[in-house]
């Protein structure tokens, strides 16, 4: 008889389809892997998309000459900025941006209209709260036109000539808390990667606990079932439901967001399936581990953590202190995150994401050893 | 027993398992030849499924050795899986799988090389093929253990193992189950089931008991009683309630028992037992009468238990 093979397709074959008609048959589940995704893409994507108007804005300003009035009433009349009558102080000014009830601050310096006559190029200091970096864009970027063309208005007049070919002030813009100032397509691949950790980690480290507290598992391993079989049997198909992930957030991204794709798509799939292979390997271990499904739980928001801190995802990776980088490089969304920006937005090929490839391998390759040696053969 | 050629099946010595500091299962031996249904009995704890679990390579024992199948209990765990049937203590195929799809689990993960005719057969065998489509889960009792006996002989097992499999079925559904283990072992089958029904102890060829991780006693159900050696008077007539209590203590009176209007009275010495329930039955006046009765496998088991006990605690340094 074949059940005599050490190795079965046909076992592994029947542990895929049991869990395949499982998910199925589990709503909630069903319902998480597929409307989680799109509902936290369209929420980010909101983020993505918006074009804020009528930010909080604050001046601070010593005097209240013509060219100042001409600038503010440029900025106020541009929409992008909401701009609280009046002046304050600096010290004012941080603890407005601090609390965030301004956006930005627009600090003239004192002798502002004096050197601007002169044609000086006076500083106009402009900080922006750039926590949420898609909000802050539009409005930084319209920046240079509005001062340029409220000043030109002003130029032309009395001081006619003055004007100077390039923008009159030397404008300094200042951004507070997200100094790299992520742009809007970087959070899909971000946010890919974010999704796919929680989804598939949890669904595998789910996959055992939830036979052991079921009693199936008793059931199961009385079978000739081998730990390898089951292993394989179990994360295939989350594999597999990782990958249709996969497909509904590129689409996603794609028509409602139109994130680029300048790479080769067929590279994104590989180091796709390499990252969701790690991920569910992963799970796997923990639900080798864990005693029960709370444990397993558990177990996959104690990874999930510093996986989002320390990923590049939320803060700059190069902005991270040493020690922070060091457990970032073994995560595997920090290196699946670079590939996929590395992909879409970047164009990158195998040659220059070998660095981030061969990590993700390894990676599960460790973890793939980890989960068949914990993997327990009896019920002690 | 007399087949001296008969082939062993199951064949352990000295097998033992603690689960900490508390020894489970304690020196139990083991012996089962083909065709026999060998009950295994023994008050809830006592260490029954353990023992199972030891032999079908669910659990590692401490100590201990033996065969199953012919193949080693402790390295040939593998081999021995896919030639036994186990049917676990509580339902453990899928509830959330419709009764085909347990059933083309099973066959799948046994690899049988005719799956679809197999599982047809079985669904018809169960007379389950109307509702094939039906999840586990919402089976009753009786239905779950049939389902999850025909999933266990599937593969075509040599020896199957049933670990309490009519816990909790009503009377009609256990002698239909019986019927059916009886068919199979007519098949050549041997099984071992795990019981703690008197009733079901007699429809077995020969029992095992099992307390405190202790066997205490095997043989035909008529060996074990005849071994115990103890002797029943049965009271009828009379208070039964007050009789009751004054038999109890008394010197060679160990058990007192009402059954209806009758009282069974148990002691190990014969002729000590009679004279005392006449002493009672004079000293207090009372109409009843007593005669001779047959010991019953329960009481016996009773008797097992309380010994067990005495020693167990002894054993263990008094631990309950
Ligand atoms: N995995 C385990 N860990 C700790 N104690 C256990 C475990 N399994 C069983 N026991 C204990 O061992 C004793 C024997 O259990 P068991 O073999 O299930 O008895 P039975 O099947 O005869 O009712 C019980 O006291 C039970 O609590
Ligand atoms: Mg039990």
């Amino acid at each position: 008889m074949s059940a005599g093979a050490a190795f079965s397709a046909a076992r592994i074959g029947a542990l895929m389809i049991k869990e395949f008609i499982q998910l199925r048959r589990d709503r909630l589940t069903f319902a998480m892997i597929l409307v989680v995704p799109v509902l936290q893409l369209v929420l980010f994507g909101y983020a993505i998309n918006t074009d804020p108007k009528e930010l909080p804005a604050v001046i601070v300003s010593a005097d209240n000459g013509p060219a100042i009035r001409a600038v503010v009433t440029a900025l106020a009349s541009s929409r992008y900025f909401a701009i609280r009558p009046g002046f304050v102080s600096e010290a004012e000014a941080d603890t407005l941006v601090r609390s965030g009830a301004a956006a930005y601050v627009i600090a003239f310096p004192p002798d502002f209209e004096r050197d601007l006559a002169r044609g000086l190029r006076p500083q106009l200091l402009i900080e922006a709260d750039a926590t949420d970096p898609a909000a802050s864009a539009n409005a930084i970027a319209a920046l240079p036109e509005i001062v340029s063309r409220a000043l030109a208005d002003f130029l032309a007049g009395p001081l006619a000539g003055k004007a100077p070919s390039a923008l009159p002030v030397d404008l300094v813009i200042h951004r507070r808390f997200n100094p790299e100032g992520i742009t809007a397509f970087n959070i899909v691949p971000g946010l890919l990667g974010t999704i796919l950790t929680m989804t598939t980690i949890l669904m595998t480290a789910l996959a055992l606990t939830r036979e052991r507290e079921r009693g199936t598992l008793e059931n199961l391993m009385a079978t000739p079932a081998t730990p390898l079989e089951i292993m394989i049997g179990k994360i295939v198909p989350y594999i597999g439901i990782g990958c249709v992930q996969v497909a509904v957030i590129l689409v996603c991204a794609n028509v409602l967001f139109h994130v680029p794709m300048m790479g080769s798509m067929l590279l994104l799939i590989g180091v796709t399936i390499l990252f969701i292979g790690a991920n569910v390997t992963l799970g796997y271990t923990f639900s080798t581990i864990a005693r029960t499904q709370m444990q397993a739980m558990q177990m996959t928001f104690f990874w999930f953590l510093p996986s989002i801190l320390l990923s590049g995802f939320m803060f700059p990776f190069r902005g991270m202190p040493d020690w922070a980088q060091v457990i970032g490089v073994i995560l595997p969304l920090t290196h699946y995150i670079r590939s996929v920006r590395g992909i879409m937005l970047k164009g990158n090929g195998i040659p220059e994401l070998s660095g981030e490839i061969w990590p993700l391998a390894a990676f599960w390759l460790a973890v793939a050893t980890i989960a068949l040696a914990r993997y327990r053969r009896t019920l002690d | 027993m007399s087949e001296a050629a008969s082939e062993q099946v199951i064949s352990i010595r000295g097998l033992t398992k603690s689960f900490g500091p508390r020894k489970v299962v304690d020196d139990v031996a083991l012996e089962v030849s083909r065709g026999e249904i060998v009950g295994f009995l023994g008050p809830n704890g006592s260490g029954k499924t353990t023992t199972i679990r030891m032999i079908c390579g669910l659990l590692k024992p401490d100590g201990g050795s033996g065969t199953c199948l012919g193949f080693d209990i402790l390295t040939e765990a593998t081999r021995i899986k896919r030639e036994v049937g186990y049917m676990t203590q509580r339902f453990s195929l899928y509830d959330d799988l419709t009764i085909r799809e347990n059933l083309d689990f099973v066959a799948r993960i046994y690899d049988l090389p005719h799956r679809r005719d197999t599982v047809r057969d079985t669904l018809e065998r169960l007379g389950l093929t109307r509702r094939k489509d039906q999840l586990a889960g919402t089976l009753s009792g009786g239905w779950k253990q049939r389902l999850a006996l025909a999933a266990s002989v599937m593969h075509q097992p040599r020896l199957l193992l049933l670990d309490e499999p009519t816990a909790g079925v009503d009377p009609q559904a256990r002698r239909e189950f019986w019927d059916e283990i009886h068919r199979l072992a007519a098949g050549g089958l041997t099984v071992l089931v795990s019981t703690h029904y008197m009733d079901e102890a007699e429809r077995c060829h020969r029992i095992v008991y099992i307390a405190y991780g202790h066997v205490v006693a095997r043989g035909t159900v008529a060996e074990v009683i005849a071994a115990s050696q103890l002797a029943t008077v049965v009271v009828s007539g009379g208070d039964t309630l007050a009789l009751a209590a004054a038999l109890k203590g008394r010197a060679g009176i160990e058990q007192v028992a009402p059954f209806g209007n009758e009282l069974h009275v148990v002691g190990p010495d014969a002729a000590l037992l009679r004279a005392s329930v006449d002493d009672v039955l004079a000293e207090t006046g009372s109409t009843g009468r007593a005669r001779a009765g047959e010991t019953s496998l329960e009481d016996v088991f009773i008797r097992l238990m309380q010994q067990a006990r005495v020693a167990d605690s002894a054993g263990n340094g008094g631990a309950a």
